[in-house]
């Protein structure tokens, strides 16, 4: 056995919970520009808005994967006792992120692409961010080994995401080789093909750590080695591989992949919500209340689970798709599930954390912001989707003469989705600030955790 | 705490290996050309062009992309449209695309690029014909 000072990893985490907590603030912001500047082109002189969509996805996807490896980085070593294999690694993960992330943003703002939607960047630039998660793959596999008995499920989910990660993101690019690139049809379908199965590694990470965060504030050990627990996995292993396909019905490839994606279906959002459903019930009102926001978080994800299950259905039957495709339907769903599920699912990671390093200390402005911020956040996407859903019906069930009048006649309803942006801005900003005010670094910078580990 | 389950590892195994097997399908039969040339030089420089002014922020093909524009697989191949329209956009711009400063010869190969895209198949969803258990015959 031997003793591990756990002090650097520990902070290193919570660096990549900061850092994803900064990217959610630009990416809201960078949202809110976008759907002004697409509904009024001439306001932002100096941005167009084929810059200001990229920055805002990139930041979505930073703040994702961001916010997921800094819980599991943070998790493993203080919640499960394990040290890190390679503790050495994070600061370099860390800071090429960050340079990566800048050099992105900067070949963006200085309208230098190349690559396609949410890998629009040069694609030299996606080298280092390989390396970084082969780094953070052979750190976090290395540690789970360490793990005495069978594993919880949320090690299997994280390290499916880890692999499929890489996996897809070498996928995205064999636009490179001309084998795929000089066949449309084929550099289409893997093109999304790889971006649906990107979706589905990051679900892995995010539903992995929210049964880590329903593991921990239930104190049941059972719930992540049950047999429901691994069909979720299993059911969003199948999704991850097939489950894209509802992306290319409409582009001419093999009749076979569309079935297959038809027949898999959404079953993974069912078996989540039961979890969580479930996990509800069986908790005290202490501890409710021990860890009220992050709770509170998890529970919003829960709702949303169900709202998107109905639209994530619907999207995957081909007879739907036919007329939803190529709307802002298809923008609900992405918004719906970016915002409602994973969003909430890790702000209640965030919080477990802050709940957990603050204990009382979380109290004051924070807690007041991080409430109300909660509150305005759901209450504005509510109406932020509802205006999505509604424009999207229009442009799919009614007979449009050309694209032009089809663009008008929704405006009203892009208005109120831009307005109720603002208030979403407000919401998760608020959140944002608050949770940023608890982890900054002069509060429990000289923390030291000490862990036995084998 | 559970005993070990060996058949979880199968399990995972199984599924990992099945996705290369599925991967390979799509990679060579499920994406295979079907009566479409192979794309010549000026259609990939289009398409890098295409990829370099990032017009997937704001414009669809196959319904695949922005919104702010409109769907591009056939507009060139659409005789009601063609190439001249195109051109028309891509030189001038419009209140909502900027004039991004394209050369002759890159209109050009944008328009070889969005030729190409149209030769491969059609989309226009309204044509589609819905069968009874939910699936869709399109018009390819």
């Amino acid at each position: 056995m031997e003793q591990s000072n756990m002090n650097v990893n520990n902070r290193s985490g919570v660096c990549f919970v900061i850092l994803g907590l900064m990217s959610l603030g630009g990416c809201v912001l960078m949202g809110v520009l976008g759907a002004f500047k697409y509904l009024y082109p001439d306001t932002l002189s100096g941005f167009e808005f084929y810059q200001l969509r990229p920055i805002h996805v990139s930041l979505a996807v930073a703040w994702i994967f961001l916010a997921a490896i800094g819980g599991i980085y943070h998790y493993l070593p203080k919640y499960r006792g394990l040290s890190l294999a390679w503790p050495k690694s994070i600061p370099l993960h860390f800071w090429v992120f960050v340079i990566t992330g800048i050099a992105i943003l900067t070949a963006y703002i200085l309208g230098k692409f190349g690559g396609r939607e949410y890998w629009a960047y040069p694609p030299a630039l996606s080298t280092p961010i390989f390396a970084t998660w082969i780094m953070f793959g052979i750190n976090i596999l290395l540690t789970m080994k360490k793990e005495k008995g069978p594993w919880p499920v949320y090690y299997w989910m994280w390290m499916t995401g880890i692999i499929f990660f890489l996996i897809t993101f070498t996928e995205a690019h064999l636009y490179l080789i001309p084998f795929f690139n000089e066949n449309i049809i084929r550099e289409t379908t893997i093109q999304w093909k790889s971006y649906g199965a990107l979706v589905g590694s990051w679900n892995m990470l995010v539903y992995g750590t929210a049964m880590f965060v329903m593991e921990y504030i239930s104190g049941d050990k059972k719930m992540a080695h049950s047999n429901e627990a691994f069909l979720l996995y299993i059911l969003s292993f199948v999704a991850l591989m097939v489950g894209w396909s509802h992306h290319v019905y409409a582009v001419p490839s093999a009749s076979w992949i569309r079935m297959l994606g038809y027949a898999v279906s959404m079953a993974e959002l069912i078996i989540l919500a039961d979890i969580i459903w479930k996990w509800r019930q069986s908790l005290t009102p202490d501890q409710k209340f021990t860890h009220r926001q992050s709770y509170r978080f998890i529970f919003a994800a829960d709702i949303w689970v169900f709202l998107n299950l109905i639209l994530a259905i619907l999207i995957s039957i081909p007879a739907f798709n036919l007329f939803s495709h190529g709307t802002h339907i298809t923008v609900a769903h992405a918004m719906g599930t970016t915002i409602g599920i994973n969003t909430m699912i890790l702000m209640g990671s965030v919080f477990l954390i802050v709940e957990e390093l603050k204990g009382a200390e979380f109290s004051g402005w924070s807690k007041k912001w991080a409430s109300t911020g909660y509150w305005l956040s759901n209450i504005s996407l509510v109406l932020f989707l509802g205006a999505l859903m509604v424009a999207g019906s229009m442009e799919a069930f009614k007979e449009w003469d050309d694209f032009y009048e089809r663009s008008e006649a929704i405006v009203p309803m892009l208005l109120i989705f831009s307005v109720s942006g603002i208030g979403l801005l407000g919401g998760l900003w608020m959140v944002v600030v608050a949770a940023l005010n608890m982890l900054k670094p002069a509060k429990h910078q000289n923390e030291t955790v000490t862990v036995t580990a084998e | 705490m559970d005993k070990p389950q060996p058949w979880r590892r199968v399990l995972f195994l199984a599924l990992f290996v099945s996705f290369f097997f599925y991967s390979a399908n799509i990679y060579t039969s499920g994406t295979a050309l079907n009566g479409e040339t192979a794309a010549s030089k000026n259609v990939l420089h289009g398409q890098k062009l295409f990829r370099e002014n990032n017009c997937w922020a704001c414009h669809q093909i196959y319904g695949l992309g922005g919104y702010m524009g409109p769907d591009l697989t056939n507009v060139v191949a659409n005789p009601e449209l063609g190439p001249e329209y195109a051109r028309m956009f891509i030189e001038e711009g419009t209140d909502r695309m900027p004039n991004f400063g394209f050369n002759e010869q890159e209109v050009d190969d944008l328009i070889a690029y969005l030729k190409h895209i149209g030769e491969g198949g059609n989309y226009n969803p309204k044509k589609g014909e819905i069968t009874w258990y939910g699936t869709v015959k399109y018009e390819r």
